[in-house]
């Protein structure tokens, strides 16, 4: 046995970090394919208006329900062809991406951020305020996700922001009780009691020394969230709570295309087939956060 | 165990006065005044206006409002429908035993489906099935139920002709309701076809709001599996020579079930938010369907008394799904 130690700066320590986490990820195949659909999912969603081939609104006069490129009777100009009133489905799935992308990202911020925060609280104090924390989020969690949605939508009024913080209001107990749980195992750490000794203040305790500790199951309570909250804001459109048309948010153009499921197949099927894309690629990449980032799973 | 029961009753207590808060609080958040949502566009006069207020209690302290309100719970009085005028409770009941029905079914189908899914999975880890299924178990579990619900409708009903697009029952069919629950009733009622009809209707929407549990509870029973075969007990039991069958079924699979059941526990809630969805494209006559259109049609009382009832179930599942843990698992007991 060797006594030499090699001292590593933050920088390297982080460096090797990364190089370990990567190395697990990439060993799940179906994690890196679902990052590289989520990479190109965000690209679109953010160059979304300089690529779309149309003007996604503009409803095209004498072209409604053209069937895509490859029916007979298809348009080279509308490659996946047009909806109801002769706007093209490919623009509109384009920019229903931005809209899929920014939903899932203000949805998991707000959940996280405030599910985060309460559970630090819960998790530091204890007592009576834990109490107290944990008996509310049961009682969120003890009503149905979408039905809560619907009915807070119903509060704050239909729309996409609303919808976005209803979704948010429902996914946050499932943070909070992570953290909790998390900053409570971490608590009895020699690290945190050494902490507390130099006179690191509560604050500190639980935002600089215990958080960055309990980052791992956030991280992939997130990614889940994320696609999650997808499938939710579709189905809260799908249900006529969510995004308001002509909005091209792809649960809101499932719910327009409803009456066209036996006749033109193609406008209810590529909204659909969009969010499950996503969802799944997230899902994908949830399954390989999981795996790299739990050291139970990493020894196996 | 009596002690076990008793700690689970006692902290469904707090709960339970959550759930009613918050049910009673939501039409109080509603911006307007509730006798003038309730008038609707006719609107009334200023003395209707003030009688109606204080036959709702409106014009009470908030507090006392609330004892009232818990009160007539007790009383199993939720108020009355603002559309039909019905008692809500009496409305509820009639449609819940079609979401009770629906919900088995799918629950029945994701279990038995499930289950040898993951067990299979779990036994040939790595295999072509393995891969296979579990990667047809994420895509479940990503579903758009609402999305499925019209892919299937347009393959089975649309091109192939095979199922009804809505409804519990052909309308060539008439019987007395007797429980509620159309696969017994038709049974019951002896008429040729009308069995069958039922399970025409039935199929489409409990395999649509099946998939998602399906999904997890495959995905669940194979990650419960592998963990229990790498247990030395399994092991013992293996180099005694005993049959694999009995080895995997005995002493495998009871064990795995144990977070398995958990998990088919917590499907209720899914199952319940997935009835709304499925029963709005099915326009299957359940309480999903009612609620949303209660929602759209501004009725607050049903909005009101079926999230309270509905909330109501989940936490009952739960307590279930708690006991049954308790039962199976000693350990948890203490």
């Amino acid at each position: 046995m060797s006594d030499t130690t090699v001292k590593l700066t933050d920088a390297q320590i982080r460096r090797r970090m990364l190089a370990e986490f990567w190395f697990y990820f990439s060993r799940n195949r179906g994690a890196v394919i679902g990052l590289c659909v989520f990479v190109t999912l965000v690209l679109m969603a953010i160059f979304a208006d300089l690529i779309v081939p149309h003007d996604p609104t503009l409803q095209y006069r004498g072209m409604e329900k053209l069937p895509p490129v490859w029916e007979a009777g298809g348009n080279p100009d509308f490659w996946l062809g047009t909806d109801a009133v002769g706007r093209d489905m490919l623009s509109r799935l384009i920019k229903g991406s931005q809209y899929s992308m920014f939903i899932g990202v203000v949805v998991v911020s707000i959940a996280l951020l405030g599910g985060v925060v309460i559970g630090l609280v819960a998790g530091f104090f204890g007592g009576w305020v834990d109490v107290l924390i944990m008996r509310v989020m049961d009682v969120i969690l003890a009503f149905p996700s979408l039905l809560l949605a619907l009915v807070l939508v119903a509060i704050l009024g239909p729309g996409l922001t609303n919808a976005m913080i209803a979704i948010a209001i429902v996914y946050q107990p499932h943070f909070a009780r992570l953290t909790r749980a998390a900053v409570m195992s971490e608590l009895k750490r020699d690290y945190v009691s050494a902490a507390r000794v130099s006179g690191a203040g509560n604050i500190r305790l639980m935002f600089r020394t215990i958080l960055p500790n309990c980052l791992g199951p956030l991280i992939v309570q997130a990614t889940l969230s994320f696609s999650s909250a997808v499938l939710d804001a579709a189905a809260l459109g799908f249900l006529g709570m969510g995004a308001r048309p002509p909005a091209a948010e792809w649960g809101t153009m499932l719910a327009e295309a409803r009456e066209f499921i036996l006749s033109h197949w193609w406008i209810v099927t590529f909204p659909g087939l969009a969010i499950l894309i996503s969802v799944l690629a997230i899902n994908l990449m949830g399954d390989g956060l999981r795996d790299a980032l739990d050291p139970k799973l990493k020894r196996s | 165990m009596f002690r076990f029961i008793l700690s689970r009753l006692l902290y469904l207590v707090p709960t339970f006065f959550g759930i009613t808060l918050v049910t009673f609080t939501f039409p109080r958040l509603l911006k307007g005044d509730p006798v003038l949502l309730m008038a609707g566009e006719r609107g009334v006069s200023p003395e209707r206006h003030a009688e109606l207020t204080a036959q709702l209690g409106l014009d009470k302290n908030i507090v006392v409002q609330y004892f009232d309100f818990i009160g007539r719970l007790f009383q199993g009085d939720f108020g009355n429908s603002l559309v039909t005028k019905k008692p809500v409770l009496s409305e509820f009941l009639t449609l819940f035993p079609a979401t009770v029905e629906l919900g088995l079914v799918a629950i029945l189908i994701a279990i038995l489906v499930g289950v040898p899914i993951g067990v299979l999975a779990a036994i040939k880890r790595g295999s072509w099935f393995d891969q296979v299924s579990m990667s047809a178990a994420l895509v479940g579990f990503s579903m758009p139920i609402f999305w499925w619900g019209l892919l299937l409708i347009i393959f089975f009903s649309g091109t192939l002709g095979w199922t009804p697009v809505s409804g519990r029952i052909s309308l060539m069919y008439f019987f007395p309701d007797v429980t509620g629950f159309m696969l017994i009733d038709s049974l019951i009622s002896g008429q040729k076809g009308a069995f069958l009809s039922t399970v025409h209707h039935l199929i489409l929407p409990s395999v649509v709001l099946a998939t998602i549990p399906l999904a997890v509870i495959a995905r669940q029973t194979r990650s419960a599996m592998l963990e229990v075969l790498g247990e030395d007990y399994v092991r013992t039991a293996r180099a005694k020579g005993m049959p694999a069958r009995r080895v995997i079924g005995v002493h495998a699979l009871r064990n795995a079930m144990i977070p398995v059941v958990t998990t088919i526990g917590l499907q209720i809630g899914v199952l319940l938010a997935g009835a709304i969805l499925t029963e709005t494209i099915f326009s299957w006559p359940g309480i999903g369907k009612w609620m949303i259109e209660s929602i759209s049609r501004r009725d607050y009382p049903s909005v009101q008394s079926g999230l309270l009832l509905m909330a109501g179930i989940v936490m009952l599942v739960n307590l279930l799904v708690d006991l049954t843990y308790g039962l199976i698992n000693p350990r948890i007991r203490k």
